[in-house]
């Protein structure tokens, strides 16, 4: 069973969707005891991170989800939901994260050179992994994913385990013990990303 | 880096596939769960689906239509057509679309940009923008390309996105379903206008149309119906010959 964390941020169609395509039982939820019996956890997320990371505290769920990650559960952040991960975001101020990812969330507009480049870094770019690492078995070095963001991760560089390239280093992807995270959506990049979510599932 | 996309588009009336030209002569073409199963397979980087109907039967089946496309096609997915009232956003984004294009809904009510912006980001609203030149100069036209509004359409696109549009569809009326060619210059003078992807439509007859539209900058997709539903242009050989003109694709 997986857990989809639901703290009213973002639509959950296609994730769902994803998840029940590739035949993983899903409960979208937002209490205790579906995340504790739950043997994987995702925090999916779009939108800005101030108000995000308040409407996740203010569900009670944090100290269970950081407490099930210690134990060695799985988690998936997506998007935003891996950005919440980090130790803090710059967006619109300072914000305090999770802590799961050690790095913190910046602008990409202003860490550009080119600053002729469109933000947000919108749409499919090719994505360099980590060989070993699990989430990637499926999936070939240079295969696409699909992004929409305006905010990423830098300083992250010991949990970095995926980039792509935008003028800057885009980190893709974080790992830190059972605590992964993708900036791109894994539902909405096609096959490869159902191959992402599928090694997931099979952690 | 980022790619250059191809976008298929689908008009849906009545639950099937139909392509008018010069947005006239409508007729059947497909299934359109099938044909974006094909799609999906074939490389397109995104779907928009237009849903071109009017009466409120013909509404509930699209929505029965995009649920089952997005329950089983796993890439962005843009949905448009009777778009006018945030309630419409929220129809269409929970039967499982990304992004909501609005045109004609837009045109009488600009603030619908604005406060979809708010609450669903700039990212998931589209303005879609049927253009075409009266006069030496480029208007904007409403009720699918049929009615001449007056509005300057280069200022329409800037104000559109100053309100939050995150993307602009810009379709051109005059190489509309002519085959010669996308509207690079209409496309060249939105381009320096405005710093959001712009996804040009409108006048792709062939693979080399392509290559030439991606030269221009500040172009991030085209979008074409009929040579894809007929076959005419392959989407794998299309993204196979952009590559080799240098062209950043996904393959």
């Amino acid at each position: 069973m997986i857990a989809v964390i639901d703290y009213g941020v973002g639509n959950l169609f296609s994730l769902t969707a994803s998840l029940k395509y590739l035949g993983a039982e899903t409960v979208v939820t937002n209490k205790k005891e579906d995340i504790v019996a739950a043997d994987r956890i995702i925090l999916p997320g779009v939108g800005a991170f101030e108000d995000a990371i308040a409407k996740l505290r203010a569900t009670g769920l944090v100290e269970t989800i950081i407490e099930e990650t210690q134990k060695g559960k799985p988690l998936l952040g997506i998007c935003l939901g891996m950005q919440l991960l980090f130790e803090k975001s710059y967006e619109y101020g300072e914000h305090e994260g999770l802590g799961l990812i050690r790095g913190e969330i910046a602008s990409i507009a202003e860490d550009l050179n080119d600053k002729t480049l469109k933000v947000p870094h919108i749409g499919w770019n090719s994505l360099s992994f980590d060989a070993d690492e699990p989430l990637f078995k499926y999936i070939n070095q240079g295969d696409y994913v699909y992004y929409v963001h305006s905010f990423y991760g830098r300083d992250c560089l010991e949990n970095t385990i995926a980039t792509s390239n935008y003028d800057i280093t885009v980190t893709g992807a974080v790992r830190n013990g059972s605590v992964y995270g993708t900036q791109f959506h894994p539902e909405k990049s096609g096959n490869v990303g159902l191959n992402i979510l599928k090694a997931f599932i099979e952690l | 880096m980022i790619t250059k996309r191809i976008i298929p588009c689908l008009d849906v009336r009545n639950g099937k596939v139909v392509k008018g030209v010069n947005f006239e002569g409508v007729r059947d073409i497909a299934d359109p769960v099938e044909m974006a199963k094909f799609y999906n397979e074939s490389g397109a980087d995104e779907l928009v689906f237009y849903d071109i109907t009017a009466s409120v039967e013909e509404r509930a089946l699209f929505s029965d239509i995009l649920v089952d496309v997005a329950s089983q096609i796993f890439i962005p997915l843009t949905v448009g057509g009777g778009i006018n009232t945030l309630d419409d956003f929220d129809r269409v984004l929970k039967c499982g679309a990304d992004k909501v294009s609005v045109n004609s809904g837009a045109i009488r009510n600009p603030d619908i940009i604005e406060q979809a912006a708010k609450k669903y980001g700039d990212q998931c609203v589209v303005l879609s923008m049927d253009i075409k030149r009266v006069d030496g100069e480029f208007k904007l036209f409403s009720k699918g390309g049929r009615e001449n509004t007056g509005i300057d359409a280069l200022q329409w696109a800037v104000d559109g996105v100053n309100r939050g549009a995150g993307e602009l569809v810009v379709n051109s009326i005059d190489t509309d379903g002519v085959k010669n060619g996308f509207d690079l210059e209409l496309l060249d003078e939105i381009a320096a206008r405005v710093d959001v992807p712009i996804i040009a439509s409108g006048g792709a007859g062939k693979m080399e149309d392509f290559a030439e539209l991606f030269k221009h900058p500040g172009i991030d997709a085209g979008l074409a119906a009929s040579i894809f539903h007929f076959k005419e242009i392959d989407i794998k050989d299309l993204k196979k010959y952009l590559r080799t003109q240098g062209v950043e694709v996904r393959l």
